[in-house]
This record gives structure tokens, sequence and C-alpha cells, in this order.
């Protein structure tokens, strides 16, 4: 059991990386990636909002749109999973604002670091194709814990790769027209063909 | 009333929830008999495609009806499920695998030992669908899956009634990459499958996916089918899903029964 | 009149999404392995950003500030899954190919931040043009880079062979690369390349 967990998390952050491998979140990856630290900020974020709202959707969808998950309120034919979509966006838009409120309550230092990146995340799709993919590979609630932590890590590590590697090519000397946006849509091309050596590798 | 007052507020969010979930409650109310259909009718097709007997323009559903007999049978024994014992879950027109496979009651975990299909879990359940003609049994078309590079392929193998040799096989859904694994869906590919055979005269299972080109003169070429190039994985993930099903774990019990039953 | 097709021709180039503002790559890049999906896709962004922007800004002086976004939201989202429930009614394998991909047309940058920039502040009959120049402008590199990665990666272009595969019998040896995650960063990092040196204007300055 604990070896097909340990294969979920090893999978979901390196094999089936959410930044690399699906394109999710490219925006955010693009654009905030300038320097280390605040590709750390972001990254922080987004794996605690995933490890938060993958299992949340999990239970929400589970226990109330699947077809037949009414049963229990008397109503066993409903099926809603149409609304899944609507849902999922409105529990991480509800997640995000609790967490600024919580963190900016209890944290305030952390606060002061991460809050800039918090309004981003709810419309970084990393964090809703986290809560799409669970749906569509069925996941039980403990394995949606590990995959919303291990895709959330998976997405940090790439943009802070990322950012270290803009960091350092500061200094270098890039054609005119592939300057900023060119470069780093090249870069992030080389990183998902070396994060390609870690495809088919099971524990 | 200026916008930003409390009352206002709540107005507008209740309006903009009432026309979006009246829009949205309609169109999915209304279309979902279409997209049902689509989802009968594509599980149909592949079933039809799997037994080879798609030919041009018939009607999917009247070839279905007339030559394919569903029959949902207990995968540890074999036997068949009685009528009775259907419900929502084990739907015999609309069997769902997966959901089965992941159900508290209907499915179970598989030793991971044993799990070389690398699916974790597996129905008790099964749909298996006869194709007869003239109330002659011509070939059994079976359900399977496993893992690939990527993803899980659902696929469909046709088995001649010697239940030994391939009729026919095809995969409906997976998301291997296109061009390598996806090649699984490859006309030519498929078309390797038919005629192989599974087991051999003492019925050890043998058929296998082997890396690189089989050599057809060889005593092994008619177990053997050939690899794809450039897909070494989702091919070793075909390999492991066809010998997973075929075997003991998979519909060992339902062949003993099955050949039993017809051959007395 | 010059003004509406200014309105739509704008997008196409010179202020293109996904070349020059770097908004909506992640479907840009999941969807592009076919012609087909990107077209689909195309006319699906395109779709749910008119409409969008249409419903946003006819409610506009209505909005009250403080709850705009999840307004926003909720327009977008319903728009989606009309848009989700239609393709797997009346595109089914298609809709199957996208996968999770339509869904994720909510948190597309383009849409939200055309409603953001355009149609709260502006009439309906210009904001929709808005919508449909921009859903063209991320098409239009949508369908360049599906159109170099369907020929190379598979010698097809909308599944009718081109190039005449080495496994079906022809010459052409297919670069499995173009369908893989990799070259979609480096097709449209060339695109931008090129769009940049023949608009130099559009080059960043560091």
């Amino acid at each position: 059991m604990i070896e097909h967990y340990l294969n979920l998390f090893i999978q979901s952050v390196f094999i089936e990386n959410l930044a690399l491998a699906f394109f999710l979140g490219m925006c955010t990856f693009l654009a905030v990636s300038r320097t280390v630290g605040t590709a750390v900020g972001l990254g922080i974020s987004v794996v605690t909002i995933q490890t938060i709202t993958v299992p949340v959707n999990n239970l929400i969808y589970n226990n109330m749109l699947k077809e037949g998950a009414l049963g229990w309120a008397g109503l066993p034919n409903v099926n809603l999973a149409f609304l899944g979509l609507i849902t999922f966006i409105g529990v991480i838009a509800a997640m995000v604002q609790i967490l600024e409120m919580a963190l900016d309550r209890f944290v305030p230092a952390l606060y002061t670091t991460l809050g800039i990146f918090l309004p981003l995340l709810t419309v970084n799709c990393a964090i809703l194709g986290g809560s799409l993919f669970m749906v569509e590979r069925n996941y039980t609630l403990t394995e949606s814990v590990i995959y919303g932590f291990g895709s959330g890590t998976g997405w940090a590590l790439a943009i802070i790769a990322l950012a270290g590697i803009r960091e350092k090519m500061k200094y270098s000397n890039v054609p005119a027209g592939l300057r900023g946006a060119g470069i780093t849509f090249l870069t992030a091309g080389l990183m998902a063909i070396a994060f390609m050596l870690f495809s088919g590798i099971q524990l | 009333m200026p916008a930003d007052s409390v009352k206002k507020t709540l107005i507008v969010a209740f309006g903009v929830c009432i026309v979006c979930s009246i829009l949205v409650s309609t169109a999915a109310v209304s279309l979902k008999g279409i997209q049902d259909e689509n989802k009968r009718l594509d599980r149909i097709k592949n079933i039809l495609l799997a037994g080879d007997l798609l030919n041009g323009d018939a009607d999917l559903r009247t070839i279905y009806e007339e030559k394919i007999q569903p029959m949902m049978i207990d995968l540890s024994n074999g036997k068949q499920v009685p009528k009775e014992e259907f419900n929502e879950v084990l739907n015999i027109e609309d069997f769902d695998i997966t959901m089965v496979a992941g159900h508290p009651q209907y499915g179970m975990t598989i030793p991971s030992e044993k799990d070389t299909a690398k699916i974790n879990k597996m129905p008790k359940y099964t749909v298996v669908y006869i194709h007869k003609e003239d109330n002659v049994i011509k070939q059994i078309i079976l359900p399977v899956y496993g893992k690939g590079l990527w993803s899980t392929m659902y696929g469909f193998v046709a088995l001649d009634t010697d239940l030994k040799t391939v009729r026919g096989f095809t995969f409906y859904d997976h998301a291997e990459t296109p061009g390598l694994g996806g090649e699984v869906d490859n006309p030519r590919w498929k078309a390797i499958w038919k005629g192989k055979q599974i087991f051999d005269e003492k019925g050890d299972l043998r058929i296998e996916v082997i890396k690189g080109t089989v050599d057809t003169s060889g005593s092994e070429a008619q177990y053997q089918i050939d690899g794809l190039s450039g897909a070494t994985l989702t091919a070793r993930g075909v390999n492991d899903l066809v010998r997973f099903w075929l075997g003991d774990d998979g519909y060992g019990p339902f062949f003993k029964r099955f050949k039993e039953e017809i051959y007395g | 009149m010059g003004k509406y097709l200014e309105t739509v021709k704008h997008p196409l180039f010179d202020s293109n999404p996904v070349g020059v503002q770097i908004l909506g790559i992640c479907s840009a890049l999941a969807v592009t392995t076919k012609l087909e999906t990107a077209i689909v896709m195309t006319i699906a962004v395109t779709a749910v950003l008119a409409f969008s922007n249409v419903s946003i800004s006819l409610i506009r002086n209505q909005i009250p500030g403080s709850i705009r976004i999840i307004v926003e939201m909720a327009i977008i989202a319903s728009l989606v899954i009309l848009v989700d429930q239609f393709l797997k009614a009346f595109a089914y394998q298609t809709s199957k190919q996208l996968s999770v991909f339509v869904g994720l047309i909510i948190t597309n940058c383009i849409i939200m931040g055309r409603a953001e920039a355009v149609a709260l502040h502006n009439p309906p009959r210009i904001s929709f043009l808005d919508g449909i120049g921009n859903g063209l402008g991320y098409g239009l590199m949508l369908l360049v880079v599906a159109f170099f990665r369907e020929l190379f990666g598979s010698g097809k272009l909308l599944g009718m062979t081109v190039l005449p595969n080495v496994t079906e019998g022809g010459w052409y040896l297919p670069n499995g690369l173009f369908l893989l995650a990799p070259s979609g960063f480096i097709l449209v990092g060339l695109i931008i390349w090129a769009l940049r040196t023949w608009k130099p204007e559009l080059r960043e300055v560091e």
C-alpha cells in the first residue's frame, strides 16, 4: 500500500509534471519566474492550495455530484456531474480567500511574503487541472491527498528550476527578438525534454 | 441604487446565480439523451470493431442487436450472473468497468504481487459480449484494460470459440503519446493480432508482445506480436494487460467454465 | 466601421494574446498535437470569449466591485459548461481527445483578462468584437503550432496523410518529438522570435 502511494507521489512530481508534461499553469509559470525568491513563494502557495483543494473537491464530487452520489439524501438517480467545473472553481476561489484571511490573521509574516501570489492561484489552471485529473482518474480520498501534494510539488519544482535558469541567463547575450518570452519558452522546452527522462519509472 | 450597497451586491449575486444555473441545467438536461447515446454508440462501435463486425454503412445498433449478446459474469468462478442480481451498478447495458472496479462492494483490490496490469483495482463482475449467428457462438469479445506509459488503456479482445485464437483486438480509450505509444490504435498493428495463439497445447499462457520484429519462420511466431518501435513501455503495458486478463486472475475461471458448458 | 474592424484585427498580430501577451498558453500547447483538436478548441474559446465579454459588458454598470471577480468567474464557468455539454453531445470523439482541457478554458487567462480590461468598460458591441478578435488571435497561434506538430509528428494534416509514413509503406519517418510536450514550448518560442523579428516594436526591453 505504502509502495502504491509512494509510486503515485513520484509519478505526480516527476513523470506527470503538471507544468512540463501537461502545460498547466503556464501563464504564471512564465510570468512569475524571473527570480528564485518569488518562484519559491509562488511554489509554496501552489503546494498548499493544491493539497487542500484536490481532497476537498474529491469529497464534494464523490458525495454530492457523482452519478448516484446523492443516494444518502434519498435521490439515488440524480447525476450532477455537469456541475463539477463550476463547483471546483468555486471551491478553489473560496479556499484561496480563506487561506489568505487565515494567513493574515495567524501568520502575518508569511502573509506578507505570499500575499501577492494567492489571488493569482484562482486562475492558475494547474490547480483546477489537478482536481479535473482527480475526477478523471477516480482517485480515492487518500490518493487525492497524495496526488494534490505531489502535483503541487512538481509544479513548484519546475518553476523554481526555471527561475534559477532565468537568473543565470541575465548574463547571456540573447538575440534581441528572443529576449524575454521567447527564450523562456525554449528553456522550458529543454527542461521538458530533461523531465521526459523520468517517463516510465515505476517503483 | 449605488453599485456597492450590500442590498445591490446580494441582488446581483443572486441574479447571476439564477440565470447561470438555469442556463447550465437546461443545457445539461436537454443534451443528456444525445450524450448518453453517443457514449453507448461509441462502446458498441468498439465491440463490433474488435469482433470485425463492422460492415460499411449498416447501422451499428442493428448489427449489435442482431449479433451480440451481452452476458454478465462473476470473474471469480466464471458463472453467469442472473438478471435478478442486476442493479444500477451492475447494469448490463451500460456497464462502467472502472466504476465497478472502484465500488466498495463489487470491486476489489488486486494484491500488488499479482497486479501485473498495474490497475490496483478490478471488478468482481464484468460483462462479456458473445457474438452469435443463427444461435451458433462465433466469438467472444472481452473487455480488458491496463496501464500503458501515461494512461490506462481500455480495449476489447475478440477470441475464437476455441478460446485460444485471437480474432481481433482494439483499444478504444487511452492517452498514450500520439505517433509512438498511440500506435496501439494503428489498424496495421491491430491486424497483427489476428490469428495469434494465446495458449499452447498444454494450456500454458504463451502470447506476448516482444521487443522488435517477430521472426516469422520461428516456432514461436504464432504466439508473438511485434513491439511498437519507440514505444517499448506502452508495448510492455499491452503485453502485461493481455497476459493479466487472459490469465488465471482474469478470465481464467470463465474460460474453464465456458469450455465445460460448451464441450460438456 | 474602421474602429470595429480594428478591434478584430489588432489582436491577430499586434497584440496577439498568445504570442505577445503570453496568455492562455496552457491549452495552446496541450491541444496542438492535431489540427482537428486545435480547430475545435479555437471555436470553443472564441465562443466563450465573445459571449462572456457580451454578458459582462451588458451588466457592467450593475456589478458591485466587491464581488466583481466571482461574478465574472460564474459567468465564464457557466459558458464553459455549456460548451462542454455541446461538445459531448455533438462532437463526442473530439471532446474525448480534449478531455480536461475544455474545462480548463475557465482558467484561460485570456478570458479573464479581456473581461477585466475590455468588457467592464465598454459597450456590448465593442466587447463582442474584441472577444472574437482575441479568440481568433489565439486560434491563429494554435493553428500554426498544430500545423507543424501534426505534419512533422505524424505526417498528416487533419488526419489525412500528407507525408506517407514508413510504417504504412511510405518514405517519411515521423518525428515523434513533435508530438511530445517539449516541441510545443520550442515551437511557440520560435514563433515568438519570428513575430518579434518581423515587428521589432514588440520586443521586450530588459
